[in-house]
């Protein structure tokens, strides 16, 4: 389906970037602020200064107005592609009622103190900011209608906002908002002060560290910040998944109770009334991502800095002992080269890397040391990981299988004796690779260490725990490390890890030069962390009319400690079909993993709803049923239970989870696609799939050809999307869910990290492929809509589908299962 | 060595070995960002850039090889009508995500409509395989090329 025109706006960036100074402004106001901003961390509600000297005034910390009309926006989360700096600014300046042909977006500093968490992950800027975001534009909308209340000496009860005026609605005069800008900001400070104080009172009141702390300090932290080194939002990626900390609350994060005390709540609008919200508005950055303009990480440079290219052992976790230094500096264009030593001991966990051992060569240009490499012989010690290899686990976990399981994670009714009585047994087995993230701007950071201090450019999702870590590692304080996010070139939460940071902000501090480090592509394939593989053995029991009575999973996964888990590579208790059948068993069996594993979009559901998928199909066919009706019938009747016990559940509060809206979605892709009606040519068929992912439920049927030689085409995809009761932005959201799907059967049909001696095999796109044009089908989507539930962001929730959906088709067209990703044409041979 | 090349219109004299690839000589050397680094061996195409109206990976284009060509990048594209007819159409059809690999599609696109000003879908998937675009959005960027050449926008490969 064609994709919609759309609305455009502009950025900030337009011109010259002297958002700088803007921004220097807003954080010499936050610290002006003093010690009480700490506490008061409502977004917007914390306000900088007035900007007494320069031409905008600033309503609170996301709003300026300039006297000519000018409305500047602050988009607080990291822009990676998921369209969150158009969609958050769209929010607030519904409800201030602007006119977006007057709004420019800037990206937000860095601030936990003023804007809260900030961070891209889990599809969860949208549902996390929502409601705080449109408090914060009606609260500008309210300092602005009382500016022109006493400008005109008129009560305020006569006034109302048309877009970027105020109007006095019995004589029809009215005010722009650059006109009314001064008086409002005065008066935005006003309320500042008198919020402050109602804080206080209310922390006098409750006493002081009680049930809510400042941010940073418990439950509504910003991400990692206070635990650098600690679980990030990498964890916290997926609802509920933080394990060791949240990253943030929903709205006001941290001292949420007080924070509520003290928070007037301004009038909002009838979302009938919306003119901004809903609309398909254009990314702001997209007239300058056309004509080529400095956006992105790998863009930014400073004055008299030096490129770096940082060669790590092949083995992860190990170590350069020594190097040819002497000729690597004596080549042309070469600076510097050096080993270093990295922080020990080594720990495999994806978020939790900071500065890894290796080899630094410092160039005057970056291509000179990129080309060093060519030159530069390391021997490394490679430690105990390089015993290791995707063969061995392969082997290991067919072992594995077929024995008692280290441990039982979810148990309902009694699986053993209902699979005995059942009327017929299905088995298989699903097993799918690790995956890069392959983000298509390598990883990169820009540093400039100078007096004790570090400022960083960097295109990261998680810029506080990147500034935790890099204070750690360089030995200075979090408030000495200044993080200008800038936009990424696709993150899919590989850029939740902040290893390259700490490395870049290292190199600066050693060499005493501003340092832009950029990894080759290479490098960046081999050194990160990845999706987890895993390997699921099924058996489920049916009765005499088809009813799924016993499902059992023995889930072989990895760990690196020997005790808990991967990181992403855990199987939640209430995955279904969990609590949908009166006997059920979940059990999971580990191997021991030296290489990083950690979130990449959709986490967990990216490949555990392949598996599971697939299995429900083979399910449902053993039964002789439609699998889509049969899906239906499992989820029915339509009712909303309480969402599932599980461990990753302290990070957010959960909404409940409605089987309507599954049933709904299913119902609505059987329509759209035909389903079960469509004459199709031999070797052709069509899949089903549902997945509940990131708070959206996304159900999808594919339609795909399967070549006798055994390659896939994928004809055609339907979607039916219900991601709650407002999409904020039709386009971007159009764009997130086919993107997903399309990016989801991209690393179906192509993707795979194989490891052998401890080493990533694969080395750039030839042999890690990506999805292109040509292999890209129709997406057809509709949305469902559900009133009173949370909003959901759309970052995550099509893509798991569309895997099994896939691998169910071909199975339509083939009779064959798809065991094992990457889907492999040789095993669809026609015969 | 000193090498004098044309980019964008204007001659431009640089001092590099001759073995730099354009891309690094655009991007490090002469401060044009647009043209982006993706895999450093011609399988992406975000690097994309033309030699006399030619589509061309900068990245595995040695300086030494460039002569007297003229290179245009992104931020040339616009002086023509058909580039600047591509970046109004993507910018309407809201084509990028996160935007890094699109300096590339547009000089793919703008290359295919100068050899191709009608191109069908099987054109534009022949013309356009050689640009990854992680985020996926080849729904957008096959509808935008089509926007700009003035067909209806429509996928002609619908089932």
């Amino acid at each position: 389906m064609a994709s919609q025109q759309v609305e455009t706006g502009k950025s900030a960036l337009a011109g010259e970037p002297e958002s700088a100074s803007r921004r220097a402004f807003l954080r010499v106001g936050a610290a002006a602020g003093g010690g009480l901003l700490i506490d008061f961390s409502i977004p917007g509600f914390a306000l900088a200064a007035p900007k007494a000297a320069e031409r905008e005034y600033t309503l609170n910390a996301y709003v300026q107005i300039a006297p000519n009309g000018t409305i500047t926006i602050m988009a607080k989360n990291p822009e990676i592609g998921q369209g969150i700096k158009t969609a958050l600014p769209q929010i607030i300046a519904e409800e201030l009622d602007a006119d977006w042909k007057d709004v420019q977006v800037e990206q937000a500093p860095v601030d936990a103190r003023l804007y809260g968490a900030q961070f891209a992950g889990g599809s969860f800027s949208i549902p996390m900011n929502y409601d705080s975001l449109r408090q914060v534009g009606a609260a500008g909308r309210a300092f602005l209608i009382k500016a022109a209340a006493e400008k005109w000496h008129v009560p305020e009860e006569q006034c109302d906002t048309v877009p970027s005026k105020v109007r006095h609605t019995p004589t029809g005069r009215t005010l722009s908002y650059g006109a009314l800008a001064s008086s409002a900001g005065a008066i935005g400070a006003k309320e500042q002060a008198k919020q402050q104080a109602a804080m206080a009172a209310a922390m006098a009141r409750f006493g002081r560290g009680g049930q809510a702390g400042p941010p940073g300090a418990g439950r509504g932290g910003p991400p990692g910040a206070a635990r650098a080194g600690g679980p990030g939002p990498g964890r916290g990626a997926r609802p509920g998944a933080g394990r060791g900390g949240p990253p943030g609350g929903g709205g006001p994060p941290g001292g949420g109770m007080f924070a509520a005390a003290a928070m007037p709540k301004y009038k909002l609008k009838d979302p009938k009334d919306f003119t901004v919200i809903g609309k398909p508005i254009t990314g702001v950055d997209n007239p300058l991502i056309v004509t080529g303009k400095p956006l992105f990480g790998i863009d930014q440079s400073v004055p008299g800095m030096k490129y770096a290219v940082y060669e790590r052992c092949p083995v992860f976790g190990g170590r350069a002992v020594s190097a040819n230094l002497d000729e690597i500096k004596a080549l042309p264009g070469i600076h510097d080269a050096f080993i270093v030593e990295g922080s020990q001991p080594w720990v495999p966990d994806g978020m939790q890397i900071t500065l890894v051992p290796g080899v630094a060569i410092i160039g005057d240009t970056w291509w000179a040391a990129n080309k060093a490499l060519d030159k530069l012989a390391v021997q490394w010690d490679e430690g105990p990981g390089a015993s290791q290899s995707t063969e061995k686990w392969n082997r290991t976990a067919a072992d594995l299988a077929g024995k008692p399981p280290g441990k039982v994670i979810r148990k309902d009714g009694d699986y053993d004796k209902a699979v005995a009585g059942a009327a017929k047994v299905v088995e298989g087995s699903y097993q799918y690779p690790f995956i890069a993230h392959a983000y298509l701007e390598p990883l990169n950071a820009t540093a400039h260490f100078k007096d004790g201090k570090v400022e960083m450019w960097v295109a990261t999702q998680n810029p506080a725990a990147g500034q935790g870590n890099v204070a750690k590692t360089l030995g200075i304080p979090p408030s000495d490390v200044t993080v200008h996010v800038v936009r990424s070139g696709g993150g899919f939460g590989g850029r939740l890890g902040t290893w390259y940071m700490v490395e870049a902000a290292y190199l600066s501090k050693r060499t005493g030069l501003p340092i832009k480090l950029l990894n080759n592509r290479r490098q960046d394939i081999q050194h990160e962390y990845y999706r987890p593989a895993g390997y699921h053995y099924f058996k489920a029991g049916i009765d005499g009319q088809g009813k799924l009575v016993a499902f059992r999973d023995h889930f072989i996964t990895f760990t690196q400690d020997g005790e808990k888990v991967s990181d992403s590579a855990d199987l939640e208790p209430g995955a279904f079909p969990a609590r949908f059948v009166p006997n059920l068993e979940f059990a999971q069996s580990m191997m021991l993993l030296n290489v990083p594993t950690g979130p990449l979009r959709a986490p967990g559901d990216n490949a555990i709803a392949y598996a599971f998928e697939s299995f429900i199909d083979e399910i449902a066919l053993a039964a002789g049923k439609d699998p889509l009706q049969y899906r239906i019938d499992l989820y029915a009747p339509a009712r909303v239970l309480p969402n599932p016990p599980s461990p990753r559940r302290s990070f957010m509060k959960l909404p409940d989870f409605d089987t309507g809206r599954v049933i709904g979605v299913l119902e609505l892709v059987r329509d759209m696609s035909g389903w079960g009606k469509r004459k199709l040519p031999p070797r052709t068929g069509m899949g089903v799939a549902f997945y509940y992912s990131h708070l959206g439920y996304v159900a999808e049927v594919i339609q795909a050809t399967v070549a006798p030689e055994g390659t896939v085409r994928v004809d055609k995809v339907w979607a039916a999307v219900d991601c709650g009761p407002q999409i904020v932005n039709p386009s971007g959201a159009m764009n997130q869910v086919q993107g997903g799907i399309i990016d989801g059967l991209s690393a179906a049909l192509g993707q795979q990290i194989t490891i052998d001696h401890g080493r990533v095999q694969q080395t750039n796109f030839h042999e890690f492929n990506l999805l292109r044009m040509n292999q890209a089908p129709p997406v057809e989507v509709q949305f469902r809509r559900t009133e009173g539930v949370l909003v959901t962001g759309l970052g995550e929730p099509a893509l798991p589908s569309a895997p099994p959906a896939l691998c169910n088709a071909i199975y339509a067209a083939t009779g064959k299962r798809v065991r094992k990703l990457p889907i492999d044409p040789a095993e669809l041979v026609a015969t | 060595m000193s090498y004098t090349i044309t980019i964008n219109g204007k001659a431009e004299t640089v001092d590099v070995e001759g073995d730099t690839p354009l891309l690094w000589v655009l991007r490090d050397v002469l401060d044009l960002k647009g043209s982006k680094f993706g895999c450093g061996m011609g399988l992406c195409g975000a690097c994309t850039v033309h030699l006399n109206g030619r589509a061309t990976r900068s990245c595995i284009t040695p300086i030494s090889t460039v002569g007297s060509a003229q290179v245009t990048t992104i931020e040339g594209l616009g002086e023509s009508e058909m580039g600047r007819k591509l970046q109004e159409a993507w910018v309407a059809h809201d084509v990028p995500q996160c935007g890094y690999c699109q300096a590339g599609q547009l000089m793919s696109a703008a290359s295919l409509l100068g050899n191709n000003p009608r191109p069908s879908d099987q054109d534009i998937d022949d013309g356009m395989s050689g640009n990854i675009c992680r985020c996926c959005t080849y729904t957008r960027v096959r509808a935008a090329i089509k926007e700009a050449a003035g067909l209806p926008t429509a996928d002609s490969r619908e089932v």
